[in-house]
Parts: C-alpha cells; structure tokens; sequence
C-alpha cells in the first residue's frame, strides 16, 4: 500500500509539471560538500539555495514562459558531474578558424584547460576559470557577480544556477585597455547525464575594448545534458564589447540560460546570440541601457530543426537619456521545431530622446514548424522613437523558381534563400570569422536533401 | 546524328546540332493555371539565330506561354509538347530547360534577399556552362567570373556596384529589366523570351534594354520577344511576328504586321478570327502529360 501511494504520488508530480520538483536539499548538501572554496562563496551559495526552493514555489513569470511547455523537464535527471572528466579534444565550430588571445574550457562544469596570451596579461587584463580568479580577487571581482546584471534571485533558474554554479569564464579588462584579438571560451559535456552550471562574467573597465566569443558543444549526439547558464556583460563607460554565444549542444540538451548586459554612459555592446543546438532552450535576455548615451546591437541568429524548441525572452530596458538598441533576431525553422520570441522594449520616464528598434523575422521551410513572435513596447517617456516589428514567412515560390530558371536546381537555390536570409544579419556582425563559421554551420544544417524532399511535397509534379 | 566535325565545341551540351541550329518547336500546346485552361493550341517554330515577336491584347495568353516555357510549376501543360532538337521537355524542372539553353527574361524579376548579384550569377554561370554539375562542386573560377562579369557591366553601361547588391533588392523597374538583360549575357542561352522587358520602363530605358538586347542577340541566339509596344522591335527587327488571342496564335506575319498592329490596334485582327475569344464553355483535352 504504501509503495503503491508513493507510486501514485509520483504520477500525480509528472502530470502537474515536473520542473517544479527542482533539486532538493540533500543534492545540495552532497554538492556543498564536494567544495573546496572559501566561507563567502559557500554563504553565497546558501542564501541562493533559500531563495531557489522559494522560487519553485512559485509559478513561473507567464508573460515570459506561457509559450513554453516545461512541464516535462525533470532536473532530477542531470547531476552536476563531480570530477574533471578525461574529455580529450572536444571539436567545435570556432576550432581552429582563427588566432585567439586566450582560451578556456570547461567540460561537465569544469576547467579543463585555460591560457592567456602573456603580452594580454601584461595589460592587467584577467582572463581564465571564474572559481580560481574570484577567490584570487574577491575585492574587485565580488561586487559584480549576480548583483546587478543577473541577481541571485531573479528567477527560479538564476537562483538555482547561483547556488550550484561551478567553473565558469571571467574576463576583466582594465580602464582603457584594448584587447585586439578575441578570446574564446567553450562550455562542452562529455557524459550522459551531466548538469552544467556555467558562468560567463565579463567586466570591462571604463574605455576598454575586448571581444569574446564563446560556444557551447556536445562531445557526440547521444548524450542526454542540461545546462543551466548564467551570463553577465558589464560594460563601464566608453567601454566596447563584442559577445557572441553560439549555443550547439546536440539534441539532448537542455539549455537554460539568464543572460544579461549592462551598459554605461556612450558604451557599446555588440551581442550576437546563436541558437543551433539543443532539445530545448530558453534563452532570458536582458539588454540594460544604464548609462546615458549607451547602445547596444543585438542579433540573434537560430536555426531550429527535428523536434528542437527554441525560445527567446529579450528586454531592451533605456534606463537613460539618448540611449540606443538595436535588435534584430531572424530564425530559420525545419521539420517539426518550433520557435517563440518574445521581444519587449521598455523605456523608464528619464529615458528621453531614446531610440529603440526589435524586429524578429521567421523563415519556415515546413509545414510543420511553428514560430510565435511577439513583440512589445512599455514607454514611460514621452520624446522617444521606437519601432518593433515581426514577420513570419515560408520560402517563397517564386524565388525559387526565378532561381531555378537561372539553371540553380532546386536544393542549391533553397540553400541560396536561407544563406540570403541570414546574410542581412552576418552583414551586422563585425567579426569575420564568426560570419563564416556560422554560414558554414548553417550549410551543414541545412542538410540540404530532407528540406528539398519537404519543398517537392509541396509541388505539384511529386507524384512517387 | 552526331557531327564528323572533330572541332570540340558544343560537346558539353550534347545536343547542339550542327549548321542549321537549334531549334525549339512548341506543338499543339494546351495550359492551364489552377485548372483553368489559357492556351488552347500554341504551335511555333523558333530557330537559333532568328527573331520572333509574339504580340496581342492583356490576357490572351502571352506570359503564360512564356512561364509554361520556362517551366513554373503553377502552369500546367495539359498537352502538346515543347521541343529542344527533338528532346521533349515539357517534363523537365525550370533548371533542367534553363541548362539546356532557355532563358526568360522575367516581366516581374523577383527579389532575394541577401543573395549578391555575382553570387547568384556565380552558380547560374557554373550549372549552365557544366550541365553536370552538382551542388557543392567546384564554381567557376573566382577570377575569371569577375572580369567576365565587369566586362558585360561594362557593355550594358551597368555600374560595376551592381554586382555587389542583393538580386533586384531595392532596384528600381529599368535597373531591374537591365539585369535581366545581364543575366542574359552571361548565360548566353540558345533561346531567350524576353517577357514584356519593355513595360514599365522610360523611353532611356527601353532603349538602353533594346541596345543591349541587340548587341547580344545574333546567330547562336533564338528571340522571342513579347511586347505591347513596336519600340524593343526597332532595334531587334523580328523576322517573324505572331499575333496570340484566346490563347492561340491566330496570325502570323512578317514585320510589318508589327506595323500594321501599332497602327491600328487589335480590332481588325478580331474581326478577322471572331471565333478565338475564350469560352467559358470550351472543355480542355485531356490531359496527356
């Protein structure tokens, strides 16, 4: 009897929605007790932990979540892997492609390698595993770490990701230093089963440049993953960063991730978003426009295919007079994915003489894909341009026979439309090699047979 | 049939015939669009190296004929053939006619976005010049395109910049029908239907597009040029012109009878063939294809 009400119990917990039974308090203390790490972090990670079991109480921000179906998501499936896993070289999409500064990785949630060029070290910059450089540098790093760009208890996930966090990217550029060559950092799993909790902080001082592109990877397709992510910019005044995160876990991962940028006075954020990978992902994106005269450029680059769930939650906030935003999101879609963005544009009433402008376009290459956009404005000022918009379209007929008519067989000339689609946002992104890398795994993507099988269908003359 | 000739050229398409040229027959074709039937019967002989003209009034079948030509799948041939030196094609997707010599100068060039002029003609230059070639094979040389492509610019009084733009993104209508004609000049088809290029257009334009028309047509290239209007004819003189209504060819003459249509409008020809006007009640063939 009792084995069978604790059965029925456990049904009724699968049925109401599973991603609220989170972690418990024992994977906590089991967690604690594989740290080696000083008072403070460990206090940190405690009020994180209350905060995070407080929050599953609570229903999740619908306006942010209603379109995203969570209810399967059982967290009781990823542990957090305690050892550094043998990983061996971990191919990804930016291997390779150019000359970096320094580079770190972390797998299953751990540093496993991390270098910085020594003239780039030499300019006071820190670059390197986020655990080692804080515990070296509390004074100057602690005061930024989920305080401001993504509190401790902003959501369920941030709060979870604050007290279970391991590993992590940091990179510090002090006033007024450039750092010319962009630095890579990777965030990959090698094990069935593994949850990540990454972090990605950077923090630019007053008149520094640097740019950094990060990616997540898979070691193979099978296995199962979560990451649960956490990403801070801040960006001091006359500062400027270029961040590109290329999100291309394979499609057993669940990505989960609380982004968010902080942009002081005449400081420009360059912020590209790319959305390969994944079973599902959420992506919670916060551009803070906090100094007057700040600007920020958003792009956001998905292609979604098989059953893969993609959805997007960005807030452009003008906290300031004569601040600007730019963004513009454009998703491909196959098979049977589905996509959601969810644009908002607010604009506090100090905000004047802001200019603000969200646009998400979306290609459908099926019938069976789905896409919702929706974008939308609060504007408390009352001198302010803004403009949003989105579309959401099918590949259109006559391209492809103009194409064809050229003597560009069917397969080449969709390639060509969904390149020609992307190409208006690559046009956007500043660096070379990121333009290439993603048109090259765009092609790859496209595995160009299957979306030629679903067109022909669409046909007339498809009669086998 | 093949030729003694040990001379390499035309090797690569394999069907170009020897000294009296391509030909493309057109018999007895019927098309309908969304099962409405448009041409009801269209026979026409074109041979490389002539110039035809197909004139008439709006809706009497002229852009379907040269959409069905072209191969658009929303104009389906219910019977009748098209023939390139006796090879049917009737069947074959628009790339597949496109790599066996015909071009359509579209009346409505279409927009890609993000796709470059010379990318676009970078592969349709490499699939019409090697009819083998698959996606993802080697284009035709870098260097080599580009100077091709600046020459023809050149020629046309085309601004170099235009390879650079995305395919008719932002073009006005003359920069739109002048790519057309570029398109033109470097796929050099065996046949190429000029589509209303005209229309739309200022009196520069048109004879900019006629020019360049001109400059390119010759022997290797069978016309057909549909038009409203005489002045694309001036500068590329029809040997022969064809006047559709209710989806036939109803008369067929010299070029004067361009003249004669200029002059006097169509009431005279309809007169003449008051039986060609559509009927609603007409009942298409079967289909055969």
């Amino acid at each position: 009897m009792l084995y069978q009400a604790g059965w029925e119990a456990d049904m009724t917990l699968a049925v109401a929605d599973l991603s609220r039974a989170g972690y418990s308090a024992d994977i906590f203390a089991a967690f604690l007790a594989t740290r080696r790490e000083p008072q403070w972090i460990t206090e940190a990670r405690q009020r994180a932990f209350a905060s995070y079991q407080q929050l599953l109480q609570q229903e999740l921000d619908p306006e942010e979540f209603r379109r995203l179906d969570l209810r399967t998501f059982n967290a009781s499936r990823f542990r957090p892997a305690a050892a550094v896993p043998d990983a061996g070289e971990i191919s990804t999409l930016l291997s390779g492609r150019t000359e970096f500064g320094g580079a770190i990785a972390h797998v299953d949630g751990h540093v496993t390698t991390s270098r910085i060029a020594p003239e780039i070290s030499a300019q006071g910059v820190l670059f390197g595993g986020l655990q080692e450089l804080l515990e070296q540098h509390r004074e100057l790093l602690e005061p930024y770490f989920m305080t401001r760009a993504v509190p401790a208890d902003a959501d369920r996930f941030a709060a979870w990701h604050a007290a279970f966090w391991t590993s992590g990217t940091l990179l510090y550029v002090p006033r007024g230093v450039e750092v010319q060559l962009p630095l890579h950092s990777l965030i990959a799993h090698s094990h069935d089963g593994v949850a990540d909790f990454s972090h990605t902080l950077i923090i630019l001082e007053d008149g520094a440049r640097a740019t950094l592109l990060e990616e997540t990877a898979s070691a193979n397709a099978e296995l199962s993953g979560l990451h649960v992510g956490c990403v801070e910019l801040i960006v001091g005044r006359n500062a400027c960063l270029r961040y590109v995160q290329l999100q291309n876990w394979n499609q057993k991962t669940w990505h989960l991730a609380h982004q968010a940028g902080n942009v002081e006075s005449n400081a420009t954020l360059q912020w590209t978003v790319v959305g390969l990978g994944s079973r599902t992902a959420h992506i919670h994106q916060d551009i803070n426009l906090d100094g007057r005269g700040s600007m920020a450029e958003v792009n956001g680059v998905t292609f979604t295919s098989d059953r893969q769930k993609i959805s997007y939650y960005t807030q452009q906030h003008h906290r300031q007079q004569g601040t600007r935003s730019d963004l513009l999101y454009r998703e491909v879609l196959r098979d049977d994915s589905r996509v959601i963005w969810r644009g908002m544009i607010k604009v506090d009433a100090a905000a004047q003489q802001t200019d603000g402008y969200q646009r998400s376009d979306a290609l459908m290459l099926s019938e069976d894909a789905r896409c919702d956009s929706i974008p939308g404005l609060e504007i408390e000022a009352d001198d302010v341009r803004c403009t949003h918009g989105a579309t959401t379209g099918r590949v259109d007929r006559d391209q492809i026979l103009y194409c064809m008519s050229r003597g560009i067989s069917r397969r080449e000339a969709m390639h060509m439309i969904v390149e020609g689609f992307f190409q208006q946002i690559y046009d956007r992104i500043p660096i070379e090699v990121v333009r290439e890398t993603l048109s090259r795994a765009v092609q790859a993507k496209l595995g160009i047979e299957a979306v030629a099988a679903d067109l022909l269908q669409n046909d007339d003359e498809d009669e086998s | 049939m093949s030729s003694e000739v040990n001379g390499a050229s035309g090797a690569a398409a394999g069907t170009v015939a020897g000294a009296t040229g391509s030909v493309l027959r057109i018999r007895d074709l019927h098309v309908s669009v969304a099962d409405t039937p448009i041409l009801r019967g269209v026979n026409m002989q074109i041979r490389q190296g002539e110039v035809h003209a197909l004139m008439g009034p709006n809706g009497s079948g002229k852009s379907t004929l040269a959409y069905a030509l072209a191969g658009h799948p929303n104009y389906t041939i219910t019977s009748g053939s098209i023939e390139i030196d006796g090879v049917e094609i009737s069947a074959f997707e628009a790339d597949a006619r496109a790599r066996l010599g015909l071009f359509l100068a579209f009346q409505y060039p279409v927009v890609i976005p993000g796709v470059k002029v010379a990318d676009f003609l970078r592969h349709a230059v490499s699939n019409i010049r090697n009819p083998d070639r698959r996606e993802g094979e080697g284009l035709i040389g870098m260097r080599e395109f580009r100077k091709e492509i600046r020459d023809r610019m050149t020629e046309l009084g085309m601004d170099h910049e235009f390879a650079r733009r995305y395919l008719n993104d932002g073009f006005s209508g003359g920069e739109k029908k002048r790519m057309e004609i570029l398109q033109l000049a470097m796929l050099q088809p065996r046949f190429a239907i000029l589509d209303e290029t005209d229309s739309g257009l200022d009196s520069d334009a048109v004879r900019v597009v006629s020019e360049g028309l001109a400059k390119l047509s010759g022997p290797q290239m069978g016309v057909l040029i549909i038009t409203h209007h005489e002045r694309l004819l001036e500068f590329n003189r029809p040997q022969f012109v064809h006047v559709m209504l209710g989806g036939r060819i109803v008369e067929t003459g010299g070029a004067d009878l361009a003249h004669e249509l200029h002059a006097r409008g169509y009431a005279d020809i309809r007169a003449r063939h008051p039986d060609a006007a559509p009927e609603p009640t007409h009942t298409t063939p079967a289909a055969a294809v």
